[in-house]
């Protein structure tokens, strides 16, 4: 048996840990390794999800107000965006299974690029939410938060309104900096695609990165209705 | 157990049915639904989505039953963080305090 093995290491490919007897052990303890970490951001998000559950349950008129405000055409076009990237990100790893540079390169770039895009989107939005004195809190100096500019529906209170946004800001943000991580876990896994390091025999860290993005943009999946879609339906009937 | 590689073909259908779920949860979002019909329907809309990335952009339909296991347990603690965090809230006021 140990002869065998280190027989099979000398013409197994340069990537192979010396821990890890085969590539298809090494490459499933990393996906497995991957998936106990999401579990935990699972349970992150979930924390915050179990907030908002909450709060918007004991005061749902304000929530409903509150989330009227937001823009609903720049979260859809965001939503669209993720889903594309995932798309894109799905196609990065099929070509680096199939061994196509090329074209991983080229998914990897759009991937990063729409990222790119759903940050500035975002961005766009928060500004928007400083103009309007939405920013909870006293975070701001000389900007203290102020509802006044929202409309409210019928018993909705100012501060239940703040709690929403404490929320709002909370959740999108934590998600925003998971992007922002994501886009630089692609950087780096750009940079080796481009050198032409993974291809169908090697290409783990791309499948992995590929799990993490997949995963930021579920979140997403659930915060776009969420915070977006929850009150409007009351703006039109009244 | 050799990696399954998933066809692009089904890459795109996954892609274009999260565009429709998407498209649908904005038009179910702008109607009127009675009771609490609007978040059942965004609700379910978005499990299914997040359930087709998970299944075939995350290729959970195709690893081994080990990650299922890992995946699952993830769902199983989010529920008793809801479900015990609930029965306090919801059962509230139920009894008098004596």
């Amino acid at each position: 048996m140990a002869e065998s093995l280190a027989v099979e290491h000398e013409i197994t490919h340069p990537a192979l840990q010396h821990h890890f007897e085969n590539m298809e052990q090494q490459r499933e303890a990393g996906t497995l390794g991957m998936w106990v970490f999401l579990v935990t951001e699972i349970m992150f998000f979930g924390g915050m999800f179990l907030a908002y559950t909450l709060y918007r349950s004991k005061f749902p008129a304000a929530f409903a107000s509150a989330s009227n405000h937001l823009s609903l055409k720049l979260g859809a076009i965001n939503t669209a965006a993720l889903i594309f990237s995932s798309f894109t990100m799905a196609l990065a790893v099929y070509s680096a299974q199939v061994g196509k540079r090329r074209n991983q390169v080229i998914c990897l770039v759009l991937t990063i690029l729409l990222g790119l895009t759903f940050l500035g989107i975002k961005a766009i939005e928060y500004h928007d939410k400083y103009v309007d004195h939405l920013i909870p809190g006293r975070l701001i100096p000389r900007r203290p938060f102020d509802a006044s500019g929202v409309h409210l529906l019928p018993g909705a209170a100012r501060q239940n309104v703040e709690m929403f946004y404490w929320i709002y800001f909370a959740m999108t943000g934590m998600h925003a900096v998971h992007m922002v991580i994501g886009v630089g876990l692609l950087s780096v896994i750009l940079y080796f695609a481009a050198r032409g390091r993974y291809g169908p025999e090697y290409h783990n860290p791309v499948e992995i990165s590929g799990l993490y993005w997949h995963f930021v943009d579920i979140i997403w999946i659930f915060l776009f209705p969420l915070l977006y879609l929850l009150g409007r339906h009351l703006e039109h009937g009244g | 157990m050799s990696e399954h590689i998933v066809s692009v073909k089904i890459y795109l259908t996954i892609f274009l049915a999260l565009l429709a779920g998407t498209a649908l949860t904005v038009w179910a979002g702008l109607r009127d639904f009675p009771g609490p019909l609007n978040v059942v329907i965004a609700m379910t809309i978005a499990v299914i989505k997040a359930t087709l990335v998970v299944l075939y952009f995350m290729h959970v339909r195709y690893s081994s039953r080990l990650i299922w296991v890992v995946f699952t347990s993830a769902l199983f603690w989010l529920g008793i963080l809801f479900a015990l965090t609930f029965s306090d809230y919801w059962t509230r006021g139920w009894l008098p305090i004596s």
